[in-house]
């Protein structure tokens, strides 16, 4: 879910502005960047602690 | 110039459909992919939580797939139009609680709307005509071109050739001759099209990537609905479905009990939702209480719990129990034994 909600998101953002993701699903840690690979944008940050993830990513396309 | 036409592939996460993707974009097709999230094919996000797989890599394979063969990949989540197909199937279940038939209509169906909505030209799947039991015999592929409407504008490359041909080969836009004729079981045509294509590292194709193909998965699902007043769900019932061992050892409750660290942090999310039975005097797992639990059972639930931790062999064992109120109560209980628990209660 964490990378559908992030795509939702995303398709709401317009280039250079950032959105920082915040989830419980380790998953998210690996989904979340392949996404952002895929789709052209860029993962500033990652992090997990305390069963928390947290994916910083910028919006450098908008053909998402 | 001709225009560069644009299809939209389903893309699953395995091989077929990924090769199907990757047959279109030699012939200099625009392909984008799209996965469709209905609630039950969430096989990474499992793999994630339990922490026996955590050697496992965590990917999700329809993101890794695209990737794979740089395509954009959307994903569709349909978790509430998917419940009439899951509760409903117009063509019945397979062997399990698997609508595969509708299911794959359904997805068909949602290929054909984002079609549309983005100007695209056609549908790609990585269906193969006889390579599954029901959904992909060959007299139901035309089932689904009906069905999700998409007629001629569905085309199928790992099989083209041994089916009539769609709207994309007649108008020209894909060389039929450069698709492909396979059919049956056998993945061997597959794999030296992979090898072909440099692919060398794909999911392996074992009964998909949908949890209700699985029998111990449908079995919970059953059970869940034999005790619930209307046949339904929502997306945390499912979710639940695959985290856990579950014991029903009352029609009104069963417990969901976790399996180790990961799944206990897992569970842990549903605590505010849930009655739940956590051991304090050793380590053991998060335990949840599906259902409402008398209070003249709950010193029996505990007793269950308490077998399931690194408690099992302790003559006492001190567990806490927490209502869906918040109200606590401390129990000291000796773990059930192996022979006090009967088989049936093993969902």
């Amino acid at each position: 879910m964490p990378v559908i909600r992030t795509q939702e998101q995303v398709s709401k953002l317009e280039v250079g502005q950032i959105l920082e993701v915040i989830c419980t699903d380790p998953g998210a840690l690996f989904d979340i960047p392949a996404w952002c690979r895929i789709h052209g944008h860029k993962v500033l940050a990652t992090d997990s602690t305390g069963g928390e993830s947290t994916i910083q990513l910028q919006i450098c396309s908008d053909s998402s | 110039m001709k225009p560069k036409r644009k299809a939209i592939a389903l893309i699953s996460g395995g091989l077929d459909s990924m090769l199907a993707a990757r047959i279109l974009l030699e012939q200099d097709i625009h392909v984008e992919g799209l996965n469709i999230f209905t609630g039950f094919c969430v096989e990474g996000h499992t793999h994630a939580i339990r922490s026996k797989h955590k050697n496992k890599v965590k990917r999700n394979n329809a993101l890794w797939s695209a990737e794979q063969i740089d395509i954009k990949l959307h994903i569709v989540e349909v978790i509430e139009s998917y419940k009439d197909v899951v509760l409903n199937p117009k063509h019945g279940y397979g062997a399990n609680l698997n609508p595969c038939l509708d299911c794959k209509g359904f997805m068909v169906a949602k290929a054909k709307e984002w079609m549309e909505a983005h100007d695209f030209d056609f549908i790609a799947t990585g269906e193969v005509i006889g390579q599954r039991p029901k959904s992909q015999l060959r007299s139901n592929f035309p089932v689904v071109a009906r069905e999700s409407g998409a007629f001629d504008r569905l085309l199928r490359p790992l099989s083209a050739k041994l089916l009539p041909p769609t709207l994309p080969e007649r108008a020209g836009w894909v060389d039929r001759s450069r698709l492909y004729d396979i059919s049956g079981r056998t993945r061997r045509r597959q794999m030296e099209l992979a090898a072909k294509f440099g692919i060398s590292d794909y999911a392996q194709p074992a009964g998909g990537c949908c949890f209700l193909t699985d029998k111990s998965y449908s079995s919970k699902l059953q059970d869940f609905w034999n005790h619930k007043v209307e046949r339904d769900y929502e997306l945390d019932d499912i979710m639940l479905l695959k985290v856990g061992r579950h014991l029903r050892p009352s029609k009104q409750w069963k417990l969901i009990i976790a399996r180790d660290a990961g799944e206990t942090q897992y569970l842990s999310g549903y605590r505010s939702k849930f009655a739940h039975f956590s051991i304090i005097s050793h380590s053991g797992p998060l335990t949840l209480v599906d259902g409402n639990i008398p209070a003249e059972e709950v010193e029996k639930a505990a007793r269950l719990v308490a077998r399931f931790g690194k408690s099992r062999y302790a003559d006492q064992v001190d567990v806490q129990y927490t209502g869906r109120d918040g109200s606590e109560k401390m129990l000291s209980v000796s773990p059930m034994n192996p022979s006090e628990i009967p088989s049936p209660w093993y969902v």
